[in-house]
């Protein structure tokens, strides 16, 4: 059965729409995994079964696009990590490479040479950077600075009331 | 870097963490997580009241165990408690649970917009921003109900931060994409067009999405932002790469903001105003001059931007469709990207070019590629980009190249993937009929296509080649010729034996001449496949055998001696056996003129839009295809390859279009067909096709009955199906008490309204049953399963 039969009717007349974010390891672990159309758990699972075998059995050298059932899929590899995004019919392949590639870039400044194991030990700081980039699927901050202004800001929070407990 | 958490790292989070990561095998990986779910649970549980911090640090262990995909079905109450912190991070984890974890409890709901309402309205911006990233990530038609009102005003409040703003924009994007009904436009429409205009770039970013969305379901609403997004587009791209400051990326200014914009634009058709239209037109035309100036920069980062601004310039400029000028450009520059050496540019450079075929300005310099793209066909390593240059191919395609593109077209046929073989049948068949002016050509084609890709060869494929074969003349003695010789092959394909066996009997006599296809030898040609073939095909030739009787009675008895033997007449398939017996004694008692009579050539097939064009359709969906065909039958007018009978081509283009289902107009084609028991009405998703009445789908009240006659002697199954709905039934019966339940469910992509169901009672039955209400389930995933339960009392 065709991937759209699975979503409700209000999301078919948006023609441009990032329906989710997957990240996983070449061994298949999901790292990430962010959720712009609504599905039942058991869905998602299925997805990300299927998907995860379709682009871990691509080779190097194939291109960053491919079709899979109803949705364009825009993958990329950094390291040990696999960053796959499922967009519609008439979105914008490379901008979404460099959607990838933008948030990948917030994660290195914040971290600092981030890694998975990064990923893996503060998965809701991951969480929490994806969402001050995008909302909804969609880009809401496209300057770097800003955005990680917004996390720092939050983190700073923190570390004012432990001090101001602390004392 | 360290592998531990940063920042007010929860120290017992990431030993946890480290301990799962560590665990050798599945089974202790599940030992260890039921462990830690009892502890949380007996702390959650506890008589003293946890802190704060605990709280995180335990809601954050179960998200995370969920994450890893295991089932939990506790933590909410503690997470939204979380909410009412004033701690930050304690929110943040808190409502990352929630909008993971979405529960449907009323309770909890409650608790939840409550929260959230009380973040609103703090006037505290990053608590703001949380609560409405929260509604942006759930977009339950709850947190519709409850805050759909509010986000506007936020979102157009002078006061509101520019942060808000943004999350503002795209959380009411969300709810309107859930609810549009809830979203009523009022005074803020025009002032979110004035986003636009906005100083700071990043909430223009935001607004954008929402516009666009907003102006696809209420154009006249917001057609005010053309011009605006015109000045802001031209703007930009004429900007110095250091104006933007941080919202240029690698050189390339405001880079998502540009493809957001012209996307924006794609929405409307030209501006009709002279002085925007001049500008949008340069504006593109010096997207297309960046092109071919060298690169600011190596990084692959820089090229992306650009040409990701390139090509949605391009999708722009397609879909004007009035710049002959500027679809040439655009022609050439994909043309250049054919060659480049990134595949990813090759790629989209085919997948762009298919929508230019469509447009009569460029079809012609779309097909100054075709040797670049054949090539592509054969000598591109990635599957992807081969099957671009396919449909690039098929796009096309016209009467000057359809010879060369089919040639092509069935040699990749021989090595192409699996997965793509039923399509690329498909299209070859389409383009052969489209396209034949010599319809021995057309027959080849297909019977090359049954050989290569025998298996793919669907039904509507094979039946429409006979169906052409019987209604020319013309091309009968060749098909019969052409046929007996592909059936010669040592191994041939089932369906070749199909089609041989059905032209065979209509036409073998216009081959029976010469002594190497003479009757006999036909015969014992296609009875030696007849052991090697399923039953339809074998039914198919026993009508083939009494059609020979009727060609050449010097088969007579040849053919009556095959069907006499045990294996035929008591052949344990009733169809098989049926019609061996009734041949048999068709040719016994008939005389000459009667069997004449009888088994007269198939009068030609009334002219009907091929299914084949359907089946593409239904295969690829609405988008794929339509444009295409829709072009193609346009332009081709009313003649289809010169002569024949054909009907007129705009019923065919008026029938396309109705059968490409756009999401407003099929909604009501999906309703008349709801009740039960009235025969479907038909959407004219599919065409009738000629064969339909033998097809399998062919919905009828027939159907109806055949079903429920099985159900004599069963209990439960499938009592109704067509491509719309599936009735089921299941009934449990016990001394004089029985009980069915029906249950209804929607097979479609979209949501069935006003679905009603009867049920009629004949006579006496009436006063036997008893009638339990309606229970209805809309399930998320869009299925209406509704329970009838029906409990009767049969008197004995």
């Amino acid at each position: 059965m065709s991937l759209t039969t699975h979503f409700p009717l209000c999301f078919l007349f948006s023609l441009f729409q990032m329906q989710f974010m997957l990240l996983f390891s070449r061994q298949g672990k999901l790292r990430l995994q962010k959720w712009y159309v609504p599905l039942s758990d058991k869905e998602k699972k299925k997805i990300t079964r299927e998907l995860v075998q379709t682009v871990l059995a691509r080779k190097p050298k194939m291109c960053s696009f491919l079709e899979w059932r109803d949705l364009k899929i825009v993958y990329k590899r950094y390291a040990s990590l696999y960053f796959c995004c499922a967009i519609e019919d008439q979105d914008n392949e490379l901008i979404t490479l460099e959607i990838i590639h933008r948030y990948v870039e917030l994660l290195d400044k914040y971290f600092g040479s981030v890694c998975e194991l990064d990923i893996i030990f503060n998965f809701e700081k991951a969480y929490f950077i994806l969402d001050e980039f995008l909302l909804g699927g969609e880009a809401q901050e496209t300057s770097k600075k800003n955005v990680l202004k917004a996390i720092e800001q939050a983190d700073l929070l923190q570390e004012v009331r432990h001090r101001m407990k602390s004392k | 870097m360290p592998a531990v958490s940063k920042g007010d790292g929860m120290r017992g989070l990431a030993v946890f963490i480290s301990d799962i990561r560590n665990c050798k095998s599945k089974e202790a990986e599940i030992k260890r997580i039921n462990k830690e779910l009892a502890n949380i649970r007996s702390k959650f549980k506890g008589d003293k009241a946890l802190d704060g911090y605990s709280k995180k640090k335990y809601v954050c262990k179960l998200l995370f165990i969920f994450l890893l995909g295991h089932d939990i079905d506790f933590g909410h109450m503690e997470a939204v408690n979380l909410l009412s912190s004033n701690k930050y991070t304690e929110k943040q984890i808190g409502y990352l649970f929630i909008s993971v974890l979405v529960n449907s409890n009323s309770e909890l709901i409650r608790l939840i917009n409550n929260a959230i309402k009380n973040d609103l309205s703090s006037r505290n911006p990053t608590f703001m921003c949380l609560a409405l990233h929260c509604i942006a990530n759930v977009g339950s038609r709850e947190m519709a109900e409850a805050f759909a009102s509010e986000i506007p005003r936020i979102l157009v409040a002078g006061d509101t931060m520019d942060s808000v703003k943004q999350s503002a924009a795209l959380c009411l994007l969300r709810l309107y994409k859930t609810s549009p009904d809830l979203v009523l436009m009022g005074e803020w429409t025009s002032r979110v067009v004035h986003l636009l205009n906005d100083q700071h770039m990043g909430v223009v970013t935001a607004a954008i999405s929402l516009i666009t969305c907003l102006s696809q379901k209420n154009p006249d609403e917001f057609k005010t932002c053309v011009s605006l997004a015109v000045s802001r587009l031209s703007r930009i791209v004429s900007s110095a790469s250091t104006d933007l400051q941080d919202y240029t990326y690698y050189f390339v200014p405001a880079p998502w903001l540009s493809c957001k914009l012209l996307r924006l634009l794609q929405c409307y058709p030209p501006p009709e105003d002279g002085a925007v239209k001049g500008r949008l037109v340069e504006c593109l035309e010096t997207i297309l001059n960046k092109a071919q100036e060298p690169p600011k920069s190596k990084k692959v980062q820089h090229s992306n931007a650009k040409n990701a601004i390139l090509f949605e310039a391009i999708s722009l400029i397609i879909h004007y469709d009035s710049e002959p000028n500027l679809l040439v450009r655009a022609c050439n520059q994909l043309g250049q990207f054919l060659q480049h050496r990134e595949t990813n540019l090759r790629y989209l450079a085919l997948e762009s070019m298919c929508t230019l075929a469509s447009s009569e300005f460029s079809h012609e310099a779309v097909k100054t590629h075709i040797e670049t793209v054949i090539n592509a066909l054969k000598t591109e390593r990635d599957v992807s980009v081969r099957q671009r240059a396919a449909d690039l191919l098929y796009a096309m395609c016209d009467r000057s190249n359809a010879k060369q593109i089919v040639a092509e077209m069935l040699s990749y046929l021989e090595t192409a993937d699996y997965s793509i073989r039923e399509e690329m049948v498909l299209k070859v068949a389409i383009l052969a009929e489209k396209y034949a002016v010599d319809y021995s050509w057309y027959v080849d084609t297909i019977l090359n296509l049954i050989r290569i890709a025998g298996d793919y060869v669907s039904e509507e494929v094979w039946y429409r080649v006979i169906q052409i074969v019987i209604n020319r003349d013309d091309v009968q003695g060749y098909a019969a010729k052409t046929v007996f010789e592909a059936l010669q092959a040592p191994a041939c394909h089932e369906n070749m034996v199909k089609v041989g066996g059905y032209i065979l009997g209509e036409f073998g006599n216009l081959i029976a001449g010469d002594p190497r296809s003479s009757p006999l030898v036909q015969f014992n040609l296609l009875h030696s496949k007849f052991h090697l073939c399923s039953v339809p095909t074998r039914a198919l030739l026993l009508s083939a055998y009494i059609k020979f009787i009727n060609l050449f009675p010097e088969t007579k008895a040849t053919i009556q001696e095959v069907l006499r033997c045990d294996s035929q007449i008591r052949n344990s398939d009733v169809e098989l056996q049926q019609r061996a017996v009734e041949y048999l004694k068709l040719s016994s008692i008939a005389s000459t003129d009667v069997l004449a009579t009888v088994l007269e050539e198939m009068p030609p097939f009334p002219e009907r839009e091929s299914s084949i064009l359907a089946k593409l359709k239904k295969k690829k969906g609405p988008g794929a295809v339509s444009v295409t065909e829709l072009e193609d039958n346009k332009r081709e007018g009313g003649e289809l390859n010169g002569g024949g009978d054909r009907g007129p081509d705009t019923a065919a283009m008026a029938a396309s279009n109705a059968s490409t289902p756009s999401p407003s107009a099929d909604l009501l084609g999906i309703r008349s067909a709801a009740p039960v028991g009235a025969p479907p009405a038909s959407t004219g998703s599919l065409l009738v096709d000629v064969f339909s009445e033998a097809g399998p789908a062919a919905p009828s009240a027939a159907v109806n009955d055949d079903g429920f006659l099985r159900f004599v002697c069963k209990n439960n199954g499938v009592l109704f199906e067509n491509q719309l709905l599936q009735i089921g039934i299941k009934s449990e019966y016990r001394q004089n008490l029985g009980r069915m339940y029906l249950f209804y469910g929607n097979k479609t992509s979209v949501q069935f309204a006003s679905f009603t169901t009867t049920v009629s009672c004949p006579g006496d039955l009436q006063s036997h049953i008893l009638f339990v209400p309606l229970c209805s389930e809309t399930k998320p995933s869009n299925r209406i399963t509704q329970w009838k339960a029906i409990t009767s009392s049969l008197s004995p």
